[in-house]
C-alpha cells in the first residue's frame, strides 16, 4: 500500500522527529529520549515515515541512523504553493470579470 | 489573498479575499454559470460547465478544458444556501457521465460586504490532501509545462553566455 505522506506529516510525534533530525542524523534510541515513548513506538513512525520517503535509514557500524529526506518535504510545500496560485490566478480573473460587470 | 492557512491535522485550507464590487455582483460571479465560466479556470484553461442548478441539493457539473481540449470533469452538489451570505457544497471529481469519485471535498464560503467592497472566505476541507495535488495535477499542468520550457529556454541562453 502506498502510503499517503500528509497522513505522515498529520501526527504531531513524526513532525517532531522530523524537525529533531532536520539537525543531524539520529538512531532511534536516541530519539526515544527525547519524547515520553518506548523505541517501539518511535520505531513504528520511523518506519512510516521510511515508506514515504521522508527520511532515509543509513546503516553504521551497528546502528541505524536515521536522517531528513529534504527534497520530499519541498515537494510538500510546492502543492501548497500551486494550490494557492491556481486560486489567485482565478481571483485576479474575477477582479477583470467584476470590473466589466460594473461598466454594464 | 489574506490569511492563506493549511491545517494538516483538521485537513482544512483556508483563505480570504477583498473584491472591488458590491456584495449582490460577487455574490452573481459565484453562483451563476454564465459568469463562473468565465474566470473559474486558470488561463490557459477554461471552465465549461454543462449544467448548474444553484439551489440546496442541486449540482453543478463542469469541465476544466485543456488548451489541447482535455476534459476533466467535477461535480459540485449544494449542500446548505443562505442567500448572499454563505454557501457550501461537497465538490467531487467524476467521469464525463457524471458519476462522482468520493468522498470529495467540503466547501463553505462566506460572503460580506463592507464599504462597496466584497470579502469571500473559503474553507474547504479534504478528507485526504492528497486529492488537493489531484486538483492541481489537472489545473496546473499546463502552467508547470510553460515553467519548464521557460527554464530551458534560460539554461540555453545561459550557456551560451559561457
Amino acid at each position: 500500500m502506498r502510503r499517503d505522506i500528509f497522513q505522515a506529516i498529520a501526527d504531531p510525534t513524526r513532525r517532531a522527529i522530523l524537525t529533531l533530525i532536520a539537525w543531524q542524523a539520529m538512531t532511534p534510541n536516541a530519539l526515544a529520549d527525547h519524547f515520553n515513548t518506548t523505541r517501539q513506538s518511535v520505531s513504528k513512525h520511523l518506519r512510516i515515515l521510511t515508506e514515504c520517503q521522508l527520511v532515509k535509514p543509513q546503516q553504521q557500524g551497528r546502528e541505524i541512523y536515521y536522517s531528513l529526506e529534504a527534497e520530499k518535504l519541498k515537494e510538500v510545500d510546492q502543492w501548497v504553493d500551486q494550490f494557492r496560485k491556481v486560486w489567485e490566478t482565478r481571483f485576479n480573473q474575477l477582479d477583470d470579470v467584476l470590473s466589466t460587470l460594473k461598466k454594464q | 489573498m489574506n490569511d492563506f492557512t493549511v491545517d494538516k491535522t483538521t485537513k482544512m485550507v483556508t483563505f480570504s479575499r477583498e473584491f472591488n464590487a458590491d456584495l449582490s455582483l460577487v455574490w452573481d460571479a459565484y453562483t451563476k454559470q454564465e459568469i463562473l465560466d468565465q474566470w473559474w479556470a486558470p488561463k490557459p484553461w477554461t471552465s465549461k460547465t454543462k449544467f448548474m442548478d444553484f439551489v440546496v441539493g442541486g449540482r453543478r457539473f463542469y469541465a476544466m478544458v485543456s488548451p489541447q481540449g482535455e476534459e476533466h470533469w467535477s461535480v459540485q452538489t449544494y449542500t446548505s444556501i443562505t442567500p448572499k451570505t454563505n454557501f457550501k457544497l461537497l465538490n467531487a471529481f467524476a467521469d464525463k457521465d457524471e458519476n462522482p469519485e468520493l468522498p470529495g471535498s467540503e466547501w463553505d464560503l462566506t460572503f460580506s460586504e463592507q464599504n462597496g467592497k466584497t470579502t469571500v472566505r473559503i474553507r474547504i476541507y479534504n478528507e485526504s490532501l492528497v486529492r488537493l495535488e489531484q486538483m492541481l495535477a489537472m489545473g496546473f499542468k499546463e502552467g508547470t509545462a510553460m515553467n519548464l520550457k521557460n527554464l530551458e529556454e534560460l539554461l540555453a541562453t545561459l550557456s551560451q553566455h559561457k
